[in-house]
């Protein structure tokens, strides 16, 4: 047999300069598109093998179904692309820096996922005799421990479910507070006006009426005029420290004074806690209460937008009016749960229950393990190299975007830029869009609403330094691209998954369930 | 420290580049006093992956594994078999370590997902519509009560005594600070679902009715002429489903003309996890969508006319409207919903149906086989995978003493209303697919010794 070099495989790419052909199926190589469920599935299909139903007569009355759902179905390989494929569209911290400022995407340590998983803690039920979970509210009460010591608060609510959550939380708890003081007559909340939205929501849903504090020239909350405010008929002041700008709030400790001796309480937002976390006690700053978002500095994972977990952290005053349930420990080391059935006697103040069950178990197992991993060392570790970071961040990039807050001293984990510099017609969205064709999340935009065109960078420890220098020069480009005017960012992203996404017609004409008539109509 | 990847060289560079000494210049606008001068004391440091694993695992330890004993708690909660490739799916990274979605070009695989899974979830529920998902079922009932009371301008919501005990509980703390009126009343231990009573209840002044659906004790019961009542008094009708498997056997409250219904997922691929997190189930009708709490996503097209997804009429939510909100809810729980959305996927509507008939069928098989047992009577005539029976003694004792047998029988209705003597014998008892014939024969035996 001979070799015949005709036809032998090309080992050197063609150098010929052509445009990309379009695909008979619209994929690009690694780039899949995927229809939806709706259209590959069949309501035949399945990818669960179930054994027959046992023999026996029905016992649904008349209430036995005898319409379609309309389920479609997948065998396990076509499920397993689907999802695949779909999770390739993606963005996450998994695949590179996530710098949305107060977001806190940090790495997610897969022992977590392993230990979250573990039959004693992922197979258990809420409601099973507390002799029989006495390992589960070990862990509660475990966490609890590390939450009140690394705060320097008296107590904590454990079952929130999200950092939001907490907030209503903490309200409910200083709503209850006053009432029992004979102040319930106390109906205004202060909120700076760089708060997070749910501040304010939160505050009117207990009943509140919301007054914005202005913020000085430095970032900072004005003191001065939140102090000159106080009176009789405030309740509570809600702030954010460090706060939405990335600062943190200098006079935390003075503004708290003033506000117990005017008759109120301090509710700390802490969202930015990542920040100072084994640096700084909150409680030493006269804090009533404040939540944690442990899918923020305590690694659990976001999930495309939850599950969340939000305990609160409560003072010596507060606490007593804290949630139901929580967990007890005896002295003989036995754990109780400490319900509606005991309170009257335990807890007679409580404000009551915020969730069934326990809270976000599978959240606190992966809390614990991440603060166990790191210990006081690793977390005052942790505070610092964030911190360090974002002024890196800061300071590699004052010089070509604006920086409204350079000259206020050194940021905390965030670093906050505005549009200003950039040239007529161009925004802060566009730079956005345009990170990501340089392979990055964009920061938050637009937020906090005290700054024009706002972008808050917050890179986390959990970034290195290469990472991060890949990223400054990515943002340095696009931003200056924004200043020359370089049309080819209006159009930016131009190598996502998909262009931008028209918003207007999604809110105009909701299509928020698939339906046949989405397709004959999209067919037209 | 293994997730920290800052070497000290690094660290010093960008010192210098920041132009900071130390890294407590950085911290210099921590007032003094507050500022800790090392790790905080009386806590331990840091630990390896091995020894904290070994900490972990001698907590777990310490509980009683549902898959390894008989096991029959429902009650908000239930145990069914996941398919292993739901756990490999949340586990991919794109998913697990990927924010809300706010960059839409980048993030349409949580968007595409959250848009099967409201369609998924309204063909469920019955509803035209289903948000992306809320905290939990209790939260979300909350949350459509609060929904009823903005439609109807009316703030009278009547709950079912067949309503969730800790649902119940969240409403009447959240009630105390919107100053919505709850008419609430105890279930009594018999078969009656009670449509009669609520019907009689329903007047001008009323929001809404909240009925849980099969409800606590395991009844199920026609909506049918509890929404033709709520709807001659414009009043809504809210459904409860804590048990998303029994809609695979048992009508939707939306085909019963359910304005609202709300929730809990966790049956469907999530697990016990004792008690969280889980996935709040929100659907309503068309006309109701502009008052609806939580995400949504809808789909639109991009610049070039492909189709995508955008989360979208967030006029409603709290980063936006502030003070004004529908909700001041801003997270979801997008994993857990991609869960439930890939078991679905698995079962698709053939899966999903048979799950139900082996739940149902399995249920009536045992009941059967309990109420042969001398001194337990069946409370229920009709119910889907979990029903009530009223034993001869109070049942909370015997539960903990089947519990020190290794059986977990059930729930007490003693837990979930301690102190009400009239339920005090009740004992609600669920199977699933997961439940053996050995399992079932068990719970016989060991109920039969401890009521003898």
């Amino acid at each position: 047999m001979s070799i015949n070099p005709a036809g032998w495989r090309p080992e050197r790419p063609e150098t010929a300069a052509t445009a990309a052909p379009a695909t008979v199926t619209g994929n690009r190589a690694l780039m899949l598109e995927e229809p939806l469920i709706f259209e590959v599935g069949s309501t035949l299909t399945t990818g669960v093998d179930l054994a027959e139903p046992p023999a026996g007569k029905p016992r649904l009355g008349t209430l036995e179904r005898t319409s379609a759902i309309g389920l479609p179905g997948l065998s396990e390989p076509e499920a397993m692309r689907h999802y695949t494929r779909l999770s390739r569209q993606n963005y996450a911290i998994d695949l590179g820096l996530f710098p949305l400022g107060s977001c806190t995407m940090k790495h997610n340590p897969r022992l977590n996922e392993k230990m979250a998983r573990l039959p004693g803690f992922a197979d258990v039920h809420p409601l099973q005799p507390v002799d029989t979970v006495q390992g589960a509210l070990a862990v509660i009460q475990e966490l609890a421990v590390w939450l009140i010591t690394l705060t320097g608060m008296h107590g904590v609510a454990m079952s929130p479910k999200a950092g939001a959550h907490g907030e209503l939380c903490g309200i409910l708890a200083i709503k209850a507070a006053l009432g029992a003081k004979g102040e319930g007559h106390r109906k205004v909340i202060l909120v700076p006006e760089s708060a997070h939205g749910t501040n304010p929501a939160t505050a009117a849903f207990a009943g509140y009426s919301v007054e914005n504090i202005p913020a000085t020239d430095e970032g900072r909350v004005d003191s001065a005029a939140l102090i000159a405010r106080l009176g009789p008929d405030v309740a509570a002041v809600m702030i954010t420290n460090p706060n939405t700008c990335g600062l943190f709030e200098r006079d935390m400790k003075t503004i708290s004074d003033a506000v117990h001796a005017a008759g109120g309480f301090v509710y700390c937002d802490g969202a930015n806690f990542n920040a100072i976390v084994g640096k700084v006690r909150p409680g030493d700053l006269g804090i009533d209460a404040m939540h944690i978002n442990l899918h923020k500095t305590f690694s659990t994972p976001h999930g495309g937008g939850g599950p969340g977990s939000g305990p609160v952290v409560l003072s010596e005053a507060l606490s007593p009016f804290g949630p139901l349930p929580f967990v007890a420990k005896h002295a003989d080391g036995h754990f109780a749960l400490v319900e509606e059935e005991t309170a009257g006697d335990d807890h007679p103040q409580s404000f009551g229950r915020m969730v069934a069950f326990h809270g976000q178990m599978g959240m606190f197992t992966r809390a614990l393990t991440y603060i166990l991993s790191h210990g006081a060392d690793g977390l005052k570790q942790v505070a610092e190299d964030a911190v360090l970071n974002a002024n890196y961040i800061l300071r590699s990039l004052e010089d070509t975007l604006h920086a409204p807050y350079a000259a206020s001293g050194p940021c905390m984990h965030e670093a906050l830029f505005s549009d200003g510099g950039m040239a007529e017609g161009f925004s802060t969205l566009d730079v956005a869009k345009g990170l990501i064709d340089e392979g990055f999340h964009p920061m938050t935009v637009y937020f906090p609403l005290v700054v024009h065109g706002a972008m808050l960078v917050e890179p986390t420890e959990t970034e290195s330094k290469a990472g991060i220098d890949q990223f400054v020069a990515a943002l340095r480009s696009v931003a200056e691209r924004a200043k020359a005017g370089d049309a080819s960012l209006k159009t930016a992203p131009h190598f996502a998954p998909r262009s931008r996404l028209d918003e207007t017609q999604a809110a105009r004409k909701p299509v928020l369930v698939w339906k046949d008539a989405v397709l004959a109509e999209a067919a037209e | 420290m293994r997730y920290l990847p800052l070497t000290d060289t690094d660290r010093q560079a960008m010192l210098s580049v920041v132009g900071a000494s130390s890294i407590d210049d950085l911290f210099v606008d921590v007032p003094e006093a507050a500022r800790l001068s090392g790790p905080i004391a009386g806590l331990p440091m840091h630990a390896s992956e091995m020894a904290v694993e070994r900490h972990m695992s001698a907590l777990a330890a310490r509980n009683t594994v549902a898959g390894q004993v008989p096991f029959f708690l429902g009650c908000g909660a239930y145990r069914h078999h996941v398919p292993a490739s739901v756990d490999h799916i949340i586990q991919r990274g794109e998913f697990l370590t990927a924010y809300t979605p706010y960059q839409p070009e980048i993030a349409q695989g949580t968007l595409q997902v959250m848009f099967e899974f409201q369609t998924q979830v309204a063909r469920l529920l019955g509803t035209d519509v289903a948000n992306a998902s809320m905290y939990d079922g209790s939260t979300a009932c909350w949350e459509a009560i609060g929904m009823a009371r903005r439609i109807t301008k009316r703030a009278k919501a009547i709950l079912s005594p067949g309503l969730h005990p800790h649902y119940v509980s969240v409403a009447k703390t959240m009630a105390k600070y919107t100053g919505d009126a709850l008419d609430t009343a105890l279930p009594t231990l018999d078969d009656d679902f009670g449509i009669d009573a609520l019907i009689a209840k329903i007047d001008g002044e009323t929001s809404c009715v909240v009925v849980q659906y099969p409800d606590i004790l395991g009844r199920i019961a026609d909506l049918s002429a509890l929404a033709d009542a709520c709807h001659a008094n414009k009043a809504l009708l809210v459904a409860v489903v804590t048990e998303p498997v029994a809609l695979g056997a048992i009508r939707s409250p939306g085909e019963m003309d359910a304005d609202i219904v709300v929730g809990e997922g966790q049956s469907l691929g999530v697990g016990l996890q004792f008690g969280g997190p889980y996935v709040g189930l929100f659907g309503c009708k068309d006309k109701y969508v502009r008052q609806m709490p939580g995400r949504l996503c809808g789909e639109t097209v991009d610049a070039e006319g492909k189709r995508g997804f955008v989360l979208t009429l967030s006029t409603r939510e709290q980063h936006i409207r502030r003070e004004k909100a529908t909700s001041n809810i801003c997270t979801s729980s997008v994993l857990c919903a991609l869960a439930m959305s890939a078991h679905m996927t698995l079962l698709g509507e053939a899966g999903l149906r048979r799950l139900a008939e082996i739940n149902h069928l399995g249920a009536a098989a045992a009941a059967d086989r309990l109420a042969e047992v001398p001194g337990v009577e069946l409370v229920n005539t009709s119910f889907f995978n979990e029903f009530t029976m009223k034993l001869s003694k109070e049942a909370r004792p015997v539960v903990r003493a089947l519990a020190d047998r290794g059986i977990l029988a059930g729930v007490s209705l003693g837990r979930l209303y301690p102190g009400e003597g009239a339920l005090a014998n009740g004992l609600v008892v669920a199977v699933t697919e997961t439940t053996t014939e050995d399992d079932v024969e068990a719970l016989a035996q060991a109920l039969a010794e401890e009521l003898a």
